[in-house]
């Protein structure tokens, strides 16, 4: 909350100035009923023509006033609260980009979108809300109410009454309904988790004959969905009727003991006509205040979730005092004793890591699912921070160094092609804004790019969908290969690269890349042995620790988990027929 | 193309399509801000839904008389409770004259009964009554100076008690109506629901190949609901609006004719007004809606390449990125804002402004004894309601486009072509050997594009058959057409001689054990999972099956065991698991043919070993079609399948292939490439 309300003092005198709209606009309005009364009073009743004229003129005055008050209280309402979201949906961006990959795993990134977007929308139409209608409520209440006493003293009970019947019902109401709500939610998650699952098993529910069973399933859940709904739809319907039934009796209720009033002579016709619009009004303000007791607690859900990421620092930072690496070059990457473990894991992923991986020279990384490559891979660019030891580019903790420095001699290359939207080109130049357009087409013709970009309609100014979700996997992994070649780095990193490339693109891209990585330091992660059966050191994994470092001629003798990978991958005649020959599999990728 | 991709690209986005429910009805107090759905063909959609409402039309008979009811008692009301003011102030009116005539009499003055004011007054000199305005002179002539007039409480307490009744019998047929609607409208959508349901049934998995599910899902969550709460809504806001328009018209009009006239005059000024208003915040409405999209569309994506955002050093142009579209948004919705809420002010300025005009010319009225106090009383509460209606019916025009909208995609679902049904009498296999012919197959997934021409092949019972080709070149669809999820265009698939076109579908994938690299398990416990295809297996069935496939073991390391239940989230299971736990599944029916897809590297090499060894468990004995990217798998088929771009373009031993020097050769040949690391 803390966290939030920070935004909103550039607002403060808006929202004074709001206020005061909203006190004249209230005022206006409640005025109103004193002239009609006076109208009737001494206009009708005395016969005075005069009276009703003059009466009538201040009442228009009186209106086009409510109307230019709500007018204004229309604008600042709007202004204030785009203006505040404006200011937190910025917050909020900034603070989720300058998070680590921890700070991402905590958060989950479909979290961290929903608090970005929809929590953000959230505060913003609750808070329009709040101002421009609940704002109000208050003033008008309480105001409905001085003013229905000073004309009537003696019948201000029955407004007490009529609010409190209406609180009554209203919280009897919600504390059936709301209990309710929670179970509806949970029934109509349950209906889409069948939903989707009979879509998604579509080929495997037929293939073992179950649709009828599937079929009962869905139907179970929407049986019970409906049930709920009509017992909630059922008790909420009653809201409208009832809320009416009292607001006519409390009129009726009025002109009853009104009658007697002014049979005693305490009470004159026009005020308790007054009284009854007064009356109203004040119901219909507390009717506004029910509406934000309903509103506030999900705005307030929206507002702890976004305070949590606001209220979130980066773990990883930009050192205070960072050392100038501009002067350093060559890309040497070395582990000296690194241990890492993420944040709520009591096991350390990597354990004792050490090794040189030097320019010129191809590192490569082996080890089954979880034995921790890529996490390894993941501390060179800082994506996490090491728990102990240290990581060093060109001889210097890359903690030590600004981020922004340490990129500057990095090509990374994820495990899934990620693309922005923009065009083929503004993709490539995403890491070197000032490339040529040389550069582009030649990284494209490394990366082996160049034939399917030039086949796409615009050719390098070829449309890239959010998401690149209009190019396949392959052409994906191709383009960001490309994306990081033409930032000529120092150090390459492969992280599992390859494996959306078919097995006769793969093998020409990683011939063209020979050439393109000369002199660097290239670190390789791979499934496959024979990604990296050539590499110049090969470092295996398992379970966080390395356990053999050498080629594979080597490993092959001293490591048995190398062997036993790489005997379950390949054929013994594969094995031997080494160096430079392997085929491990037809398709790299085993897609159907 | 790959009949999964779409999966993929499914649940890369970020929402699933499951929709939130809206308790609350409706949200937006607005709705007519938005910018409303439209459907294609309006009519067509009505005629349909009025069809699927035809079996309520007693419930929906019911709602409209009760809504008519209650909504006539409603406008009665205020026209008695005027009457009853009336009373008090003829009352109050007749004492003050009373009072105020006797005071000029002389103290003690004794009238003879049946004195009425007109006597008094002849006694009166000039000078005083010249004095008393017209209107008070009606008042005093009928006068009956007898006795003190008092207040009539027997016929105000008669005029209360009438109101009463109608205030309850309104509130009643008011809750009766919606009671009856909520049970209509709640039908219909599980109808919908359920009719949705049982066509996904009933349709081919072609429809499915090329439809996102999230597009499927978003017709069973958002469009049904969209459907039943505008249907809700607009039928009885309709005929609410309809009778209250008139109702409220009639009324006024018996009150007063020059003062309905200027409760209408007022109505074009605020539809004038409103329609502005609207115009303008629609527009306004649309262009945030678009940039909504645009900075939703940049943190997603930012998000979601966080890493790469980072290593590039783009987090300045993104946060420059961002800030661009975050103004831009910012101003569309503070004006998109303040338009839709200049409508309540308007609404409310015309209203007083004809609360004023009634009040003035009310009073100018009834100076003139035209009319009451009690009169001018109804009137304003009439007006008070008149404003309503007929926003109301403004809107119904998009209530009902959205409903069609809505109903149109629905209708269009429900309309989409069938499977079609098995043959009625159809051919069985008493016991199947597992021989599998090919006899001239032709087949596209569009009927203008073959992909497969003409195939013919052999297999006999207990053969291996590897299916092998690059990436994409639609090595499942052997599995479509085996399992019949698709059907052969041309020639027949038949097993131990007999056309599997002739036998029924459901005997047909009784054939095939199936294990797809798709490791659909549902949301329910593993014991449960492993006996899908058989769901009255024994305990020993599900443990030996576990035990072949490898299962047995870790099962035992979770917690729960067999009886955890697997869940969306199930982290604690890998990939490779759930691949043999789907292993295990298709053990357990024990079919006398198989269909296999092998593991990818997306599993790690040990479970791989373990993956390999229950598959060739699972195989032994049994025809077995293998979609393959081992070399030994492949090199120990009895038939490879060779595929490239959809066609089967080679069939053969692995030597036979090589001898051959075709597409075969240069897929295996062209492996040995120099690498990279060279």
């Amino acid at each position: 909350m803390k966290n939030i309300l920070r935004y909103f003092k550039p607002y403060i005198w808006q929202f004074l100035a709001l206020l005061v709209m909203v006190y004249l606009m209230v005022a206006a309005t409640l005025a109103l009923p004193d002239y009609m009364a006076t109208i009737i009073n001494k206009g009708i009743v005395a016969n005075d023509m005069a009276i009703v004229w003059h009466s009538g003129r201040i009442m228009i005055l009186l209106a086009l006033g409510a109307a230019g008050a709500s007018v204004f209280v229309g604008w600042f309402a709007s202004r204030i609260a785009a203006g505040f979201s404006r200011d937190i949906r910025a917050a909020t961006f900034a603070k989720v980009e300058s998070f680590s990959l921890h700070e991402f795993n905590t958060f989950s990134t479909a979290s961290l979108i929903t608090r970005s977007t929809n929590d953000v929308q959230q505060i913003q139409m609750v808070m329009t809300m709040l101002l421009r209608m609940a704002l109000m409520a208050p003033f008008m209440g309480v105001w409905a109410i001085i003013k229905a006493y000073q004309n009537a003293p003696s019948m201000t009970w029955i407004m007490g009454a009529a609010v409190a019947a209406l609180i009554v019902i209203v919280s009897v109401l919600f504390k059936i309904a709301i209990p309710k709500f929670k179970i509806l939610q949970k029934l109509v998650d349950k209906l889409n988790l069948v939903s989707r699952e009979i879509l998604t098993g579509l080929r495997v529910i037929r293939a073992f004959n179950r649709e009828p069973v599937e079929e009962q399933k869905f139907d179970n859940a929407n049986v019970e969905l409906t049930k709920l709904n009509l017992f909630t739809n059922r008790l909420l319907v009653i809201m409208q009727p009832i809320m009416m039934l009292i607001m006519n009796i409390t009129t009726l209720a009025i002109v009853w003991y009104g009658a007697h009033e002014i049979d005693m002579g305490s009470l004159q016709i026009g005020q308790m006509l007054a009284f009854m619009q007064y009356a109203m009004q004040a119901i219909f303000a507390f009717l506004l205040i029910t509406i934000v007791f309903i509103m506030v607690p999900r705005a307030s859900v929206s507002v702890d979730s976004i305070g949590e990421v606001l209220g979130t620092d980066a773990t990883i930072k930009d050192p205070e005092k960072p050392v100038d690496v501009s002067n350093m070059h060559g890309g040497k990457v070395e582990f000296d004793d690194v241990f890492f473990s993420y944040a709520e894991a009591d096991e350390p992923v990597l354990h004792d890591i050490s090794f040189t991986a030097l320019p010129g020279q191809t590192t490569a990384f082996v080890g089954s699912t979880g034995s921790g490559k890529s996490t390894l891979i993941n501390l060179i660019p800082r994506f996490y921070d090491v728990a102990k030891g240290s990581v060093r580019v060109d001889g210097v903790d890359v903690r030590d160094m600004r981020m922004e420095d340490l990129y500057a001699k990095i090509g990374f290359v994820p495990q899934k092609g990620v693309l922005f939207s923009g065009t083929v080109a503004s993709n490539l130049k995403y890491g070197a804004p000032n490339a040529s357009d040389d550069d582009v087409v030649h990284a494209a013709e490394i990366a082996q790019a160049k034939d399917f970009v030039e086949q796409l309609d615009g050719k390098f100014d070829a449309e890239i969908a959010q998401g690149g979700t209009n190019v396949s996997g392959g052409q994906k992994q191709r383009l960001s290969i490309a994306r990081a070649i033409i930032r000529k780095p120092e150090v390459f990193i492969f992280d599992d690269s390859f494996s959306a490339l078919d097995f006769t693109t793969d093998a020409k891209l990683r011939q063209a890349l020979v050439a393109a990585t000369k002199g660097k330091t290239v670190l390789i992660v791979a499934q496959r042995i024979s990604t990296i059966m050539n590499a110049d050191k090969i470092i295996v994994l398992d379970e966080g620790r390395i356990v053999g470092q050498g080629t594979h001629n080597e490993l092959m003798t001293t490591c048995d988990v190398y062997r036993e990978i790489a005997s379950s991958q390949l054929s013994d005649a594969e094995l031997r027929s080494h160096p430079g020959h392997a085929p491990a599999t037809l398709a790299t990728e085993g897609a159907i | 193309m790959s009949a999964y991709n779409q999966d993929k690209a499914e649940q890369s986005g970020v929402f699933p399509g499951g929709a939130r429910p809206r308790p609350m009805g409706g949200g937006n107090p607005m709705g007519m801000m938005g910018v409303a759905q439209k459907p294609k063909n309006f009519k067509k959609t009505m005629r349909q839904l009025a069809g699927y409402l035809k079996p309520f039309r007693v419930s929906l008979a019911i709602v409209v008389v009760f809504t008519i009811a209650s909504t006539i008692f409603a406008i009665a009301s205020p026209k008695i409770l005027g009457r009853m003011t009336n009373q008090v102030v003829n009352d109050f009116v007749n004492r003050t004259a009373y009072d105020q005539l006797i005071k000029q009499l002389p103290a003690g003055t004794k009238l003879p009964a049946g004195t009425t004011g007109a006597d008094l007054l002849k006694r009166m000199p000039a000078s005083v009554t010249s004095k008393i305005p017209g209107s008070a002179l009606n008042t005093i002539n009928k006068l009956d100076l007898t006795s003190r007039p008092t207040f009539d409480y027997a016929k105000l307490m008669e005029i209360a008690i009438e109101l009463l009744v109608l205030y309850g019998l309104s509130a009643i047929f008011s809750y009766i109506q919606a009671w009856v609607m909520t049970n209509v409208t709640q039908k219909v959508t599980y109808r919908f629901r359920k009719d949705i349901s049982t066509k996904i049934g009933r349709m081919p998995l072609r429809y499915f190949d090329r439809t996102t599910h999230g597009e499927v899902l978003s017709r069973i969550t958002n469009d049904v609901d969209t459907v039943s709460q505008t249907l809700n809504q607009s039928l009885t806001q309709i005929i609410t609006s309809v009778t209250m328009i008139i109702g409220i018209l009639a009324m006024m009009l018996s009150i007063s004719w020059q003062m309905t006239l200027v409760a209408i005059i007022t109505l074009p000024l605020s539809f004038g007004l409103i329609g502005f208003v609207v115009k303008r915040s629609q527009q306004y409405f649309k262009k945030q809606q678009d940039t909504l999209g645009h900075i939703n569309g940049h943190i997603e994506e930012m998000y979601g390449g966080h890493n790469v955002m980072k290593v590039f050093n783009g987090k300045d142009r993104s946060i420059a990125t961002f800030g661009k579209h975050n103004t831009e948004l910012y101003g569309s919705a503070w004006k998109s804002q303040f338009y839709s809420g200049l409508l309540f002010p308007i609404i409310n300025f015309v209203g007083n402004l004809g609360y004023v005009g009634i009040t003035v010319l009310g009073g100018y009225l009834a100076i003139h004894g035209r009319i009451n106090i009690g009169d001018i009383q109804a009137f304003i509460q009439y007006v008070n309601q008149f404003n309503q209606p007929i926003i109301q019916t403004a809107n119904i025009a998009n209530v009902l486009q959205s409903t069609a909208a809505s109903a149109e995609r629905v209708f269009e679902f429900l309309g989409e072509a069938e499977e079609t049904p098995d043959p009625a009498s159809t051919k069985t296999l008493a016991r199947v050997q597992g021989a599998v012919e090919f006899d001239h197959v032709q087949f596209g997934y569009n009927p203008e594009k073959v992909i497969i021409n003409d195939f013919t092949a052999h297999v006999d019972a207990g053969q291996r058959i590897a299916i092998v080709g690059p990436t994409g070149a639609g090595k499942t669809t052997m599995v479509n057409l085996l399992m019949r999820f698709y059907e052969v265009n041309k020639g027949a698939i038949k097993v131990d001689g007999v056309d599997i076109r002739t036998m029924a579908r459901a005997d047909v994938r009784k054939l095939f054990g199936m294990v797809l690299q798709d490791t659909w398990l549902f949301n329910g416990t593993i014991r449960e999972n492993l006996a899908y295809g058989k769901p009255d297996a024994t305990e020993a069935e599900i443990v030996e099956a576990a035990k072949a496939a490898h299962v047995d073991h870790f099962v035992h390391s979770l917690p729960h065991g067999y009886d955890m239940v697997l869940d969306e989230e199930a982290n604690n299971i890998s990939q490779g698991e759930k691949q043999l736990l789907t292993i295990a599944r298709a053990m357990l029916i024990k079919t006398p043919m198989l269909i296999l897809d092998e593991a990818t590297s997306s599993v790690d090499t040990r479970t791989e070993v373990l993956i390999q060894q229950a598959m060739d468990r699972l195989m032994a004995g049994k025809t077995s079609f293998v979609i393959a990217h081992r070399l030994s798998t492949i090199r120990n088929a009895d038939l490879i399948l060779v595929m490239r771009d959809g066609n089967i373009v080679e069939q053969g031993k692995h030597e036979q292939l090589l001898e051959q020097k075709g597409f075969y050769a240069s897929l295996y040949n062209s492996q040995f490439t120099e690498a990279i690391t060279a």
